[in-house]
């Protein structure tokens, strides 16, 4: 759009507008694979015209470093590093693009990618590209893009899917006769996935298909080691934030358990009850999220059932006992970053036999000192069983590095299950 | 395979240890016998040497079929290559000392690189050394290189030390920050070879054991605790064991890892000596797994084009012998090296020198001014003599050199001979890295390496050395490179893994020489500059610093901004030309004010330098709390010169005035409301009990308000002591995160003082909203200041206990971590009564609301005080015609313990401090770029628009490394300042007790804001 087109709110911001909705292209960032695509369909399909960014190349570090400053976390350095290289790479035209980035809001420093992506198109000379900021909590309002109840339910419905895809594929990945089937199984699932198919009357139905689906792989039940991920949201899902983590855990021949999406949200919705209960702090969101926290849980009530009902495939941990477990750790207003939920999953880990955790986060990441490394020591107190290892990402460390530390987390994953 | 048994022939079991930088190989026979082993390093060629050790052993192993299993850090991708199995080292010690020694509590294990703890009995537990952690033997080499010792020197230096220092531990970068300067004032290298050694102890109590005791049988492996002794002597010293029974260091401890190897390897595949050799040298090489660049230079042609340009920026020499007249001495007392010119009024060069300072820069210039002196004898006058550098306040005074100026403005004047419209100037040297941009000859903006970035000189120098290589050599190789290597920009410690890796991934030393310059670079342009365009630098960029003389180097940076640039062929004496100049300019300007053309520099002369003696003596200064260790330095006439002082004080100097300072303003108030109260604590009559508050983090501020709050209940508060170094090892043993900012870390000693002086009841509330001060978009605290009340409890075994579901059990320690809000005042008010009743059976309610009014109004009242003191020293400083600095961090900064002593340093150069929360808010909601949803870094933003405003208050930003919030906060205070023509200056600050870059900073900002007010006039 030409510069006088260009609309800006009272601080300054630059608008994504309607008139932007028609002729823009939307760049995401690609964060959970399945999850992703989904959302990209969902935005296709009313009226966006969205890609989805699933660039590896080591560029993308370099211009991550020369964009964002380097004690940054890294998953902005990623973020900003991709989306940066890629309306440089002369494949858009740059006039006509806008770039969608995720905000989560609260006191980690997380809720600033955002602005360092402005800060990183500004000394590039791009401000002229609008970023759109996809979040739940109501910051930054776009005239061309509204987050309406029925995109959220669309979405989330999206994120389930995501969620029950990813776990019936590495429950059944490492056993499969056939190698690839499980993956074959995501991708015809991938492509069937509409707007019919994501609305949440419908998710029951379709969620049965799926676990059928899979039901029907053929596998030989090995007694493999479990391996459960948690972290920072971005590193623990990332391929490129973690260095391919789950396939160096599956090529050391492990089942990799991984916990969804869903509860990260449920969590964002959730601490903003809590933030009224204990600091009484915003009544007004309190009420509107304890609604979409209400909501959300139904939803993921769905899915738990239809993978309870299976026989062969075990089923997550409800939010509502998740949020048990911290009791004697934290507190559930520990609420910045991944808060609570961090030390939650690998107690829920723990508690569903999964007793080898990585522990991944950004290196320096602030919430992480907390919730992931501060709380191992009282975890394996409490469960001497435990295995946990964490491990630190960032543009420097070596792959090797983090691999010899994996190793010896599986080492003694190893030992204790020869004992 | 060979499957088959003979059964003539004996199983043996072979163990292959390959670390970062030794190779270690055993050869066990059924028995368990050793029947071989062999120890030697590797210099990176891993697989070669393993096959040269492998065939020593060829006699041994004979015609007998063996077991093998590979170990070690270099071991995992050999076996990859190989196909031979991999046991991971940790896991490989725990074997070996479960077969070899039984009963044992814990093992620590150094390697090169690596460094490794295992908890046995309890809970079993192994971990290794997080990706930022030194304590390792490459450490304990790249210090001993430092100190220009031998490792066998360097040990038994280690028992005839008198004293110890603290040295950071947690990487060598630090280390080596922390040690320099220590070198340069003339410290005793025994005490810094001892220090060294319990600087590794810390970091193996702190960023190993993270929280454990290390109690028990503790059993020491690997090669440092092998041939060290004196590091076996600190570590059963410091954890109190007693050798052979609680403390054991068993024979063949450095063959450890490979014994494990050798054990876990019985009753897997068995193979001949033959095929074992074959699967050594017929495996190939892995794939590159990083990635390449492309070449410096594309032909030879290109080279040579590159070094003729280069070659014109020259000076010219002259005979020294042929010289008559005048001439001006400059010195640069480096961090590492000695440079030392003497020049012509016209700037030829008549002499220079450019060595290592061998940790002596004092006696090494004395044998050069003397050399100096007597080949000028009776025809050459030396008219001045300057000093610049980290050591020049000690040369100074040791030689009575005439002036003492500070790096950047001797740098400034080197260049602008080179070239007068010089607009910025890049200095790699070999420790430091210093960058600034000049406007108008004014020193605008500066940039230092800070303590996790350098990627300088002494860097790539141990680098060439590990390698094999003299490092002008390994320099040249790097311009045939074709493919250097990728090895990202960050920390040197980084780097250094990375490089191994490619190293094991195959790349040639060229393609790594190559790769480290332009790693060299891009650490300095990304992360030390933090720039992304070239435009950004400046049009007329000067580089100089020993380091450029690296042809690789400068062509890397020509490349990355995409310019040429000037490298002066006396690059590495800048620091020393310039101050000649400066020398030069002094003695003119004083002969034309004087109106005399005979004065003579001061500088000793022959005879004085004949009989000149200098010793150095340590002593504690103990005036103030910063209790500053200090260097006495007494030269021959009794002349005495003191180092490692903050401030004037123990130098005796009198102090004219008290110059304003916020920092002991703030800190002393705090102190006067704890003693205050205790006071009228005597008075009361019935106590409720005794409350433990934490004298850090957001509890500074809030001080005034817990403490009201508490005491007006009934409570005694005890409040913990002002932070000391002490108090900080005191709670290192439970710090679970190494990587976190030292004012958290400093929490877990102010529990420990708390516990000591047998407090019960501690409260450490977790606040995630501060107050809402309405100045930005929200009012948290950060999440490590939110939450590090629950972080303490978790690791620190005395205060988790009332985590037992057993209600009957009643703890030793209430350690009580609720969560409020202090910005609601309504809120607050129920929220506290209905918990003071739950947890202290306090049923009035009016009592609770009474003593949080009162609570709020202390705060207020403190407040409001620290504004006002703003306001009177900002008057002081207009009345009484001094400048103002804005000292500005977070209120938590008062901490002396977290300062430094910056604040001190500040006020001795005459500056009036104050604090970014001295200032009032603006309330109107100033437009930033980023979220401004911090309170205390609202506060920094308003603190920056005030600078950017008021021509006589400048900022400088403390910030505490590891802050991940001061990773957005610093580009933005940068971008404030910078409209309003305002030079931005960062200090990070650690545990790190180091206060020479600092003073650089403060220095030429000084110096530049002097610049500004004389252009003014």
């Amino acid at each position: 759009m030409a510069k006088e087109d260009l609309r800006y709110s009272e601080d300054g911001r630059l608008l994504f507008t309607k008139e932007m909705k028609k002729k823009y292209k939307i760049l995401l960032p690609m964060m959970l694979p399945v999850h992703f695509t989904f959302f990209q369909r969902i935005f296709n399909s009313i009226g966006y015209d969205t890609e989805l960014l699933t660039s590896t190349h080591p560029g993308i570090v370099n211009e991550g470093l020369q964009d964002v400053h380097n004690d940054t976390c890294y998953p902005a350095l990623l973020v900003i590093g991709q989306m940066v290289d890629a309306i440089k790479s002369g494949k858009y035209d740059n006039d006509n693009v806008a770039l969608m980035i995720t905000q989560t809001g609260g006191g980690c420093r997380a809720s600033n990618y955002i602005h360092l992506l402005r800060k990183a198109l500004k000394k590039n000379k791009m401000e002229h590209i609008p970023v759109i900021s996809l979040n739940i909590s109501g910051m930054e309002k776009n005239s061309g893009f509204k987050i309406t109840l029925s995109l959220l339910l669309n979405l989330i419905a999206a994120v389930l899917y995501g969620d029950a895809l990813m776990l019936l594929a590495n429950q059944t990945r490492p056993y499969e006769v056939n190698k690839g089937e499980a993956d074959a199984l995501v991708q015809k699932w991938e492509d069937k996935l509409d707007m019919h198919t994501l609305k949440v009357r419908h998710m029951k139905k379709y969620l049965k298909a799926i676990v059928e689906d899979f039901d029907k792989i053929e596998v030989v039940k090995t007694d493999k080691i479990k391996v459960g991920i948690v972290g920072e949201i971005y590193v623990k899902y990332s391929p490129l934030g973690n260095n391919n983590l789950e396939d160096f855990l599956a090529s050391e021949d492990c089942e990799v358990v991984v916990p969804g999406l869903l509860d990260f949200l449920i969590f964002i919705c959730d601490h903003k009850i809590d933030d009224y209960k204990v600091l009484g702090v915003d009544r007004t969101k309190a009420i509107i999220f304890k609604f979409l926290t209400n909501r959300f849980k139904s939803m993921q009530n769905v899915f738990i059932d239809v993978i309870a009902a299976s026989k062969n495939f075990t089923a997550p941990t409800r939010f509502a006992n998740i949020k048990k477990l911290i009791k004697g750790y934290v507190s559930s207003c520990n609420k910045m970053g991944e808060g609570w939920l961090l030390t939650a999953e690998m107690l829920e880990l723990i508690e569903s036999g999964v007793k080898n955790i990585v522990c991944t986060q950004p290196f320096g990441c602030l919430p992480n000192h907390v919730v992931g490394k501060g709380m191992i020591r009282k975890i394996r107190e409490n469960h001497p069983e435990a295995n946990i290892v964490a491990i630190d990402y960032d543009p420097g460390a070596t792959k090797i590095n983090q691999e010899n530390r994996i190793k010896l987390m599986l080492s003694i994953a190893k030992y204790n299950k020869s004992k | 395979m060979a499957e088959v048994k003979n059964a003539n022939n004996e199983k043996l079991n072979i163990g292959v240890d390959i670390g970062s930088t030794t190779v270690k190989v055993v050869v066990l026979d059924a028995g368990g016998k050793i029947l071989f082993k062999q120890y030697e390093r590797h210099i990176s060629k891993v697989r070669e040497k393993t096959v040269e050790l492998l065939k020593n052993a060829k006699e041994i192993i004979g015609d007998n079929y063996s077991t093998i299993s590979l170990s070690g850090s270099a071991g995992l991708s050999v076996a990859e290559i190989t196909g031979i199995d991999f046991v991971q080292e940790v896991f490989a010690t725990r074997i070996a000392v479960d077969t070899l020694l039984g009963d044992t509590d814990v093992v620590i294990e150094l390697g090169g690189e690596d460094a490794k703890i295992l908890f046995l009995s309890g809970i079993t537990e192994e971990r290794m050394n997080g990706s930022c952690a030194g304590g390792t033997g490459s450490f304990i080499d790249q210090m001993a290189s430092l100190l220009n010792v031998s490792l066998a020197e360097l040990d038994e230096l280690s028992f005839k030390h008198e004293l110890i220092y603290n040295i950071a531990s947690r990487c060598g970068v630090f280390a080596k920050s922390d040690i320099q300067p220590l070198l340069n004032q003339g410290a005793n290298k025994a005490d810094i070879a001892a220090s060294i050694y319990q600087a590794i102890v810390s970091q193996t109590i702190a960023g190993l054991a993270q929280g454990r005791e290390l109690k028990g049988k503790i059993v020491f492996l690997g090669g440092p605790l092998t041939f060290l002794a004196g590091l076996q002597q600190r570590f059963i010293e410091s954890l109190k064991l007693v050798r052979g029974e609680t403390g054991i260091f068993p024979e063949n401890s450095e063959y450890y890892v490979a014994f494990g190897a050798a054990y876990e390897s019985i009753g897997k595949k068995v193979y001949t000596y033959a095929e074992i050799l074959d699967h050594f040298e017929g495996s190939k090489r892995a794939s590159n797994t990083i990635g390449t660049l492309p070449a410096l230079f594309n032909s030879e042609e290109e080279y040579k084009e590159f070094a003729e340009r280069h070659s014109r920026d020259t000076v010219n020499y002259l005979d020294i012998a042929n010289y008559e007249g005048d001439a001006f001495l400059g010195i640069d007392a480096g961090s590492t090296t000695t440079k030392i010119v003497l020049i012509t009024p016209e700037g030829d060069i008549l002499y220079n020198f450019y060595a290592s300072n061998s940790g002596e820069p004092v006696s090494v210039l004395k044998d050069r001014f003397i050399e100096i002196l007597n080949l000028c004898g009776d025809k050459i006058i030396i008219r001045h003599a300057a000093v610049t550098g980290y050591g020049e306040e000690l040369i100074k005074s040791a030689f009575c050199v005439d002036v003492g100026i500070v790096e950047t403005i001797a740098h400034y004047h080197a260049a602008h001979y080179f070239n007068p419209n010089v607009d910025f100037i890049l200095d790699i040297g070999g420790q430091d890295m210093k960058c600034f941009k000049l406007k108008n000859g004014i020193v605008d903006s500066i940039m230092l390496n800070e303590a996790c970035s350098s990627g300088c000189g002494s860097f790539i120098e141990t680098f060439a050395h590990a390698l094999g290589y003299e490092v002008e050599e390994f320099a040249k190789l790097g311009i045939h490179s074709r493919h250097p290597v990728n090895l990202g920009s960050r920390c040197t410690v980084f780097m250094n893994s990375s490089v191994k890796q490619s190293q094991k991934d195959g790349a040639s030393i060229e393609d790594i020489s190559a790769g480290l310059a332009i790693s060299v670079i891009k650490n300095a342009i990304y992360k030390v500059m933090g720039t992304s365009q070239a435009s950004d630098l400046g049009d007329n960029i000067v580089v100089q610093g020993g380091t450029f003389l690296n042809d690789p180097i400068l062509r890397a940076f020509e490349r990355e901004i995409n310019k040429n640039v000037t490298r002066p062929a006396i690059a590495g004496l800048m620091g020393a030309y310039g101050a000649a100049l400066y020398g030069m300019n002094k003695y003119h300007v004083a002969s034309k004010i004087e109106n005399r053309t005979d004065i003579v520099s001061k500088l000793l002369t022959l005879d004085e330098l004949d009989k000149f003696t200098h010793s150095a003596k340590i002593a504690e200064c103990g005036l103030c709390t910063n209790n500053c260790k200090l260097t006495v330095n007494t030269f021959n006439k009794g002349e005495k010169f003191i180092s490692g002082n903050r401030c004037e004080r123990p130098t005796g100097k009198k102090l004219h005035e008290e110059i304003p300072n916020a920092y002991d303003f703030k800190l002393k108030k705090l102190k006067y409301i704890i003693e205050q109260k205790d006071k009228s604590n005597l008075a009361r009559k019935e106590s409720r009990g005794t409350i433990g508050i934490l004298f850090g983090l957001n509890m500074f501020e809030n001080l005034p308000f817990w403490f009201t709050f508490f005491t007006e209940l009934g409570f005694d508060v005890v409040v913990s002591k002002v932070s000391t170094r002490e108090l900080y090892i005191a709670g290192q043993h439970t710090i679970p995160s190494d990587t976190v900012c030292y004012p958290a870390k400093l929490m877990h000693g102010h529990i420990e003082d708390l516990l000591e002086r047998g407090v019960k009841t501690i409260f450490y509330p977790c606040i995630p909203y501060n107050f809402d001060e309405k100045a930005g978009d929200n009012h948290y605290n950060c999440p490590v200041v939110a939450y590090y009340p629950e972080l303490l409890e978790a690791n620190i075994g005395r205060l988790s206990q009332r985590q037992h579901d057993d209600e009957s059990i009643v703890p030793e320690i209430k350690y009580l971590t609720p969560y409020f809000s202090l910005h609601n005042r309504r809120f607050f008010y129920g929220k506290a009564a209905k918990y003071m009743k739950e947890t202290f059976g306090i049923k009035k309610k009016n009592e609770v609301i009474f003593a949080a009014q009162r609570a709020y109004s202390a705060y207020e009242k403190y407040r409001k005080e620290v504004f006002e003191f703003g306001d009177e020293a900002m008057k002081y400083a207009r009345d009484n015609g001094k400048g103002i600095i804005i000292l500005a961090g977070r209120p938590y900064h008062i901490d002396p313990e977290v300062n430094h002593g910056i604040d001190k340093v500040i006020t001795s150069l005459g500056m009036v401090v104050i604090s970014e929360d001295c200032l009032r808010l603006d309330k109107k909601k100033h437009k930033l770029k980023i979220l401004n949803q911090w309170t205390y870094h609202s506060r920094l933003y308003n603190a920056a628009k005030i600078a950017e405003r008021n021509k006589d208050i400048n900022l400088v930003q403390m910030v505490s490394f590891g802050c991940g919030l001061d990773a957005i906060t610093t580009g933005e205070v940068k971008d404030i300042l910078e409209k309003g023509d305002k030079i931005y200056t960062q200090i990070k600050i650690d545990e790190i007790n180091n206060l020479g870059a600092a003073k650089i900073r403060l220095r030429s900002l000084i110096e530049a804001i002097d610049a500004h007010k004389e252009e003014v006039i």
